[in-house]
């Protein structure tokens, strides 16, 4: 189908009944090459590119509910390549320079907007792990500018730079980094995904997944059994209920992260701005709304939505950082199911069970990855082997104690991130 | 969120601070080996539904609570002093 500005005049003059669904609604069938389980943004770029670079197109991604109503619809749009760890930097490196090619590469306007990132920081300490993180970022080819308050007050004056517990020292500046309509990666992946083969079922839950002599041989879902060679796990805060299903537990505990919508402003803000003391960070949407977040919780939940307490920090942050935001009136607030790792980073590997794969532990920054974790998750499932920028994501790390990725460096334990 | 501890009653949630899954209270033997030490420090049943976990009441009288809860609708059933709850 093709979209232009003449095709929506004329559909908004009609009433909108010439648009026609996208994607197809296929029954399963009885047997697929593999099997994606998760139809959010990551099992759907992992169908994508496993049609695209690996050539699978008879397979299959699993659905509970419907496309794009996870995770990839409940986040706060940012996209960024800013890590500093060996393992993390490669990987969001990489998934970042696949945002940039992503609309040519779906024919699909996912609106990335590279409108730069900007971290502040408070102090003379903060300063230097930042000054060593920009540092980090250019050896891996990425960009990073340190500004001081001079350069901040540039891009940002509407901060309050004199605040008494927080005055603004600098900020690291990330260019590239920015936002993108996170519905729209959803449906651009599933449209090119669909476009090569690939089957979307959604509204069939996985209730099982066949295993004989320790090798995977399909799964039972609501809609009946299907056959596959091979089956990946791409369930975000659901990983614990489907790897029980292959007798896994998994380093993971589920917790809600919640996210803000204003009503709709004029342009304000035109950066995305992080406020790592107080852990807020916020953008302003193409319609207008500001949207910001916090940390999560801190207590395990599936509730997909939050308590008061945390509210109350996140608009605390707000307040602390930019008063000039005090009366916009906030529209909605929301919680996704976080999968939280013990360091607080992503796991993309194969499991004890032969030919069943699992991509999990994105924490609160699964969507930046959509793109990088089902490229890598790709190679991983079509070939066997991993993918050198997500080579270091491995299950047994916690295990071993070998190659944690404590980015927030405050240990590797479960309620420290 | 409230929880209601055995020693001042029910309290709001910023008095306690969350430290994971009750299974901490089990502690494997020294020398139970790496899979055992694996499960305890690290694997989690995660359970969509109730759950026990140990909290910290911070804020308040300092005690370690076992709080019995469910992790889809965030009712608190129950909450008892941990080294009661001891198994």
């Amino acid at each position: 189908m093709g979209y232009s500005g003449f095709r929506v005049i004329k559909e908004g003059l009609f009433g909108q009944k010439g648009w026609k669904p996208v994607w197809r609604d296929p029954a399963p069938k009885a047997e697929y090459d593999a099997i994606i389980i998760g139809g959010g943004g990551h099992g759907l770029s992992t169908a994508f590119y496993l049609a695209k670079e690996h050539g699978m197109t008879n397979i299959a991604v699993l659905e509970k509910g419907y496309i794009g109503g996870g995770n990839v619809g409940r986040n706060t749009t940012i996209v960024r390549a800013n890590y500093f760890l060996p393992g993390n930097s490669e990987f969001y490196s990489h998934s970042l320079k696949l945002w940039e090619t992503m609309e040519q590469d779906l024919n699909y306007n996912v609106m990335h907007s590279q409108r730069g990132l900007i971290n502040l920081f408070h102090s003379d300490g903060q300063r230097d792990a930042f000054a060593r993180r920009g540092n980090a970022m250019i050896n891996q080819g990425d960009d990073a500018i340190l500004l001081d308050r001079d350069g901040v007050r540039a891009h940002l004056p509407y901060l309050d730079f004199d605040n008494v517990r927080f005055p603004i020292y600098g900020g690291l500046y990330h260019p590239r980094g920015g936002t993108a309509r996170h519905d729209a990666v959803a449906w651009g992946y599933a449209r090119g995904a669909d476009q090569r083969g690939v089957d979307i079922i959604q509204n069939c839950e996985v209730t099982g997944i066949d295993i004989e002599g320790g090798v995977v041989k399909g799964v039972q879902t609501t809609r009946g059994g299907i056959k596959a060679k091979k089956v990946g796990i791409v369930v975000a805060g659901r990983s614990g209920q489907v790897a029980a299903m292959a007798g896994m537990r998994l380093p993971i505990e589920s917790h809600v992260l919640q996210a803000f919508v204003t009503e709709g402003l004029k342009p304000v803000i035109d950066h995305v701005v992080s406020f790592g003391m107080g852990h807020f960070y916020i953008s302003q949407s193409d319609k207008g709304g500001l949207v910001f977040g916090g940390d999560i919780d801190f207590y395990s939940s599936y509730a997909a939505r939050g308590n008061l307490p945390m509210k109350e920090h996140v608009m605390d942050a707000a307040m602390t950082l930019m008063p000039m935001i005090g009366k916009a009136k906030v529209l909605r607030s929301w919680g996704g199911i976080m999968d939280m790792t013990p360091d607080g980073s992503p796991i993309i590997d194969k499991t004890p069970t032969e030919g069943l794969f699992i991509d999990c532990g994105w924490c609160y920054g699964g969507f930046k990855a959509v793109p990088g974790s089902g490229f890598s998750f790709a190679h991983l499932m079509a070939t066997g082997n991993h993918h050198d920028p997500a080579a270091k994501f491995r299950l047994d790390r916690f295990r071993s104690g070998v190659g944690l990725m404590d980015e927030e460096g405050t240990g590797s334990q479960h309620n420290l991130h | 969120m409230r929880i209601t501890c055995p020693n001042c009653g029910p309290r709001d949630r910023r008095e306690f601070y969350y430290q994971g899954d009750a299974l901490a209270l089990d502690r494997p033997a020294e020398d139970a080996g790496l899979e055992a030490w694996d499960d305890y420090l690290h694997n989690r049943e995660n359970p969509a539904g109730d759950t026990a976990d140990l909290w910290f009441h911070e804020a308040g009288c300092g005690a370690w609570l076992v709080v019995e809860r469910n992790t889809v609708t965030h009712a608190v059933h129950k909450a008892t002093l941990a080294e009661k709850a001891k198994r």
